[in-house]
């Protein structure tokens, strides 16, 4: 292979991207040399176990991710803002949306919501850490080089261009005959590796490592939609494992699953696509429903609605995402009968969500409602989902989706549903908890702001394509002609864009301006919470608990503030504490799982081979370990705690 | 995990005494389903597949009783050995359980040569992996399950110089009982392949 062919060429954005990496990459080196960094790096971050250390490093790739794919989304809009625009050709704009839809759904929305879980699920269920911290860190750094993988394609070796959902024979090497759609197999296979671990660690975490007195039926509603994603990550994940190993062999050996002859069939993978694709979405969309659930209930000052009806409904939803998933494709001709199934099941997913929207309704009926910045996401998410809601259930009718069918219209429902539910309960979550990871909150003023452009220019970008969409304009046309009409309700679109861009930089701004101004947060609980993580200390101290609590009341920690005077410890309790130690293996063996995957993307498999071999003796060192962990003595609890105390 | 790792149970079986022996061996059981997800799939690529043979042989044409049925039971008599090891475990002798996992690892290694054996007289008539989409879904299916018995080879190898090292502790035996249960769920699988594969195949 050639250098010229290695390295992406021929465009002044790809050079000056060249440019600022290495500029960034120089960037950090100096900055951890000149500040001596380097060590505190490697112990405090890349070898850490700490389920909150690892919940802030997922959040803060998602953030990087979030503004990346926001990028690929802001230049598709300056493409299609006029008729018959210059700006990006054909090939270029396909890798972009392709991009853009891979990165947002796998690398900013499932982390994002990843990383609340890590942070918050421990603490409300009154654990010291997961199940697995070592496999937790695994599940990270699998994450994160899958990500990096990913990431790389579009400066060397050329991006993925058959979409997100890289149907074939489109993405068959004789269509897509470059590395792209390899990054695309190989990178999602190793991250997707890490989320099944962090489903397997959950669901253990949450049902075996509850405090006493925790029954599922106290469980706050975070956690129990937490548990209910696990199942569906379980399940659904070893599908698209085995689809996305189909698509590489396919495409690096040469077998005939979904070709065109010798008995392929393409429509194969767009099945085992979306038998995972659907579960997929509700992975993203209940754990956000959870932290909706938490944020509605402490700011109308209530008791949650309806608790065991939402139970009931995030199962039933679980259920019912197993078995819709043919209707993201009923023009492929499947039958009347086939449809008329997948249609009406799909149709049956309103009902459960809607009991849940009457829930909150209901929480915050006669409620003392505050509106802080992360319950002004939660209410905006109402409205804004049900419009996504509805236009689903149209989509849902199968002879009417012949017309929609890959038109804006489709465009419009889908960021309706997955801006407004998952995007905005990422926001709400982060501004809700921010206090809980870094010990001050965020800016209110400032996250109003935010709130406001970005919610604003959400509904300016995606409520014309709706109407776009009924005039026909179809998903990733990468320019249009003039006399179409399409311009004007195109050209407003784009200035949505821009605003949800603005409102994101405000929102950064703020992340910068709260850690030198933002109010410290001394009290550990400073929206009046009802769920146990608002009774540690904030930041909580490594241990989270120094005394494990006993829970009485579905707000376990809003009945121990009636009840008496919170999470009280008292000296004589403690004990000392056991914690698992730290590792490097989690992250080098994830390096040597990027290095395979790269050696697998450029067929070089003497590399991938090698690579391979260090992961086995990873695996074979870590059997091996026999590293029991350390106990934290009751000096230094007694120690920690009266620190956090006089800082209160 | 906490000091709850700790808390030892004296009431339980060697392996279930730790809480983080409890907690991995849920674990693992709930791994479990999540193979048993992958295999479903990959059956159900085979099943949709397999009569799609293009111009290659079909699976009448192809497939031979004879070294299908050593294998299996080559594979079925590893599993009950491996069943003797756990049960020598529980009764705490530590020589009983490593000859039982040695003769299990060898029948193991013995349904391996015989696999590998029969893709390779598969691929000498001409039937590869590019042949067509039923042979596809065949070796990648069947292949699949071979490359579990492999690594569940080569784990349980690690596990008998573990034993040799450490003996039978609580953390040892654990990790018996959890490759026991990998070998017993290969098994099972094998029997669905055996029959929805092999059978089906030389019937239809």
């Amino acid at each position: 292979m050639k250098w010229s062919e290695f390295f992406v060429t021929g465009e002044p954005l790809i050079y000056a991207a060249d440019v600022a990496i290495v500029l960034t990459i120089i960037g950090i080196v100096f900055v951890l040399t000149y500040f001596k960094k380097w060590k505190w790096l490697w112990d405090e971050w890349l070898t850490t176990v700490d389920h909150k250390k690892i919940g802030i490093m997922y959040i803060i790739c998602a953030v990087l991710m979030l503004f990346r794919g926001g990028v690929d989304a802001l230049l598709m809009r300056a493409q299609l803002t006029a008729p018959n625009m210059k700006f990006l050709d054909a090939q270029h704009y396909n890798e972009i949306f392709t991009t853009h839809g891979t990165i947002m759904i796998l690398f900013m929305a499932m982390p994002f919501l990843i990383g609340l879980m890590n942070i918050v699920v421990p603490l409300q269920i009154g654990a010291r850490d997961v199940a697995y911290p070592y496999l937790n860190a695994l599940s990270f750094w699998l994450f994160f080089f899958g990500a990096l993988l990913f990431n790389i394609s579009f400066v060397i070796g050329g991006s993925p261009d058959a979409g997100w959902t890289a149907y074939f024979p489109l993405a068959s090497n004789e269509f897509s005959p470059g590395v792209g759609n390899n990054y695309y197999a190989v990178a999602l296979q190793i991250s997707g590796i890490g989320t099944l671990m962090t489903g397997i660690n959950f669901l253990v975490t949450i049902l075996k490592m509850r405090a006493p007195g925790m029954t599922l039926m106290r469980m706050p509603m975070f956690t129990w939609t937490v548990l209910i994603t696990c199942v569906i990550i379980i399940f659904a994940f070893p599908v698209f494992t085995v689809a996305l190993a189909l698509m590489t062999f396919d495409r690096l050996f040469g077998t005939q699953f979904f070709t065109m002859a010798n008995g392929g069939m393409s429509m194969l993978w767009a099945n085992l696509f979306w038998i995972w694709g659907h579960p997929e979405v509700y992975i993203v969309i209940l754990p956000s429903f959870g932290i909706f659930s938490e944020i509605v209930s402490t700011f109308a000052r209530k008791r949650l609605f309806g608790y065991k009806a939402m139970i009931g409904s995030i199962v039933g939803i679980a259920f019912l995402s197993f078995i819709v998933w043919v209707h993201h494709f009923f023009t492929m001709g499947a039958g009347p009968a086939v449809n008329s199934f997948f249609s009406i099941t799909t149709m049956a997913i309103a009902i459960p969500t809607g009991v849940k929207v009457f829930n909150w309704l209901f929480t915050l009926r006669k409620g003392k409602i505050r509106f802080t910045t992360a319950m002004l996401w939660s209410l905006a998410f109402i409205p804004n989902f049900v419009i996504g809601g509805v236009t689903g259930v149209m989509l849902a009718m199968a002879a009417a989706d012949y017309q929609y069918h890959n038109s804006y219209f489709l465009i419009g429902h889908f960021h309706y549903v997955l801006i407004a539910g998952t995007v905005f309960a990422c926001f709400a979550g982060v501004h809700y908890w921010y206090p809980k990871m870094f010990g001050h909150l965020l800016n209110e003023r400032l996250g109003k702001w935010a709130f406001w452009l970005f919610m604003i220019g959400f509904n300016i970008c995606f409520f014309p394509m709706y109407f776009l969409g009924l005039m026909g304009m179809t998903r990733r046309m990468y320019t249009y002609a003039a006399g179409l009409g399409w311009t004007p309700l195109n050209v407003v679109a784009t200035i949505g864009a821009v605003l949800m861009g603005i409102g994101f930089i405000v929102f950064c701004y703020n992340i910068y301006y709260s850690a030198r101004y933002g109010e410290r947060d001394m009290t550990g609980d400073p929206w009046d919470g009802r769920t146990l993580e608002w009774a540690t200390a904030s930041p909580p101290a490594h241990y989270n608990f120094p005394v494990v609590p006993e829970v009485t009341d579905l707000d376990a920690y809003w009945a121990m503030k009636k009840n008496g005077n919170g999470y009280e410890v008292k000296e004589e309790q403690l004990e000392p504490i056991h914690m698992p130690s730290n590792s490097g293996r989690p992250f080098l063996i994830s390096i040597a799982f990027f290095i395979a995957g790269f050696g697998l993307v450029f067929k070089w498999f003497t590399l991938a081979i090698i690579a391979a071999i260090f992961i086995i003796l990873g695996l074979i060192l870590r059997s091996f370990d026999d590293d029991d962990g350390y106990y934290i003595s009751v000096d230094e609890i007694k120690r920690t705690e009266r620190l956090a105390r006089k800082g209160a | 995990m906490a000091e709850a790792a700790h808390r030892y149970d004296e009431t339980m079986p060697l392996e279930y005494r730790t809480q983080e022996s409890r907690l991995n061996i849920l674990g693992f059981w709930i791994f479990l389903g999540a193979e048993v997800a992958l295999f479903a799939t990959l059956f159900a690529t085979y099943l949709v597949l397999f009569q799609r043979t293009g111009s290659g042989p079909t699976a009448k044409e192809l497939f031979e009783v004879k070294d299908v049925l050593i294998e299996t039971l080559l594979l079925l008599t590893s599993s009950f050995t491996c069943g003797l090891a756990v049960f020598e475990m529980r009764r705490g002798r530590l020589s009983g359980l490593l000859t039982w996992l040695l003769v299990t690892l060898l029948l193991g290694a013995g349904f391996i040569t015989f696999e590998i054996r029969e893709f390779i007289h598969y691929v000498h008539e001409g039937a590869t992996m590019q042949t067509s989409a039923f042979l596809s879904s065949f070796f990648v299916l069947v292949g699949t399950h071979g490359a579990h018995v492999s690594l569940g080879i080569g784990w349980m190898i690690l596990i008998i110089i573990q034993l040799l090292q450490r003996g039978l502790t609580p953390r040892t035996a654990r990790k018996v009982f959890i490759v026991s249960l990998y070998w017993h769920f290969l098994d099972v699988v094998w029997i669905f392949i055996f029959t929805l594969v092999y059978l089906t195949g030389m019937v239809i």
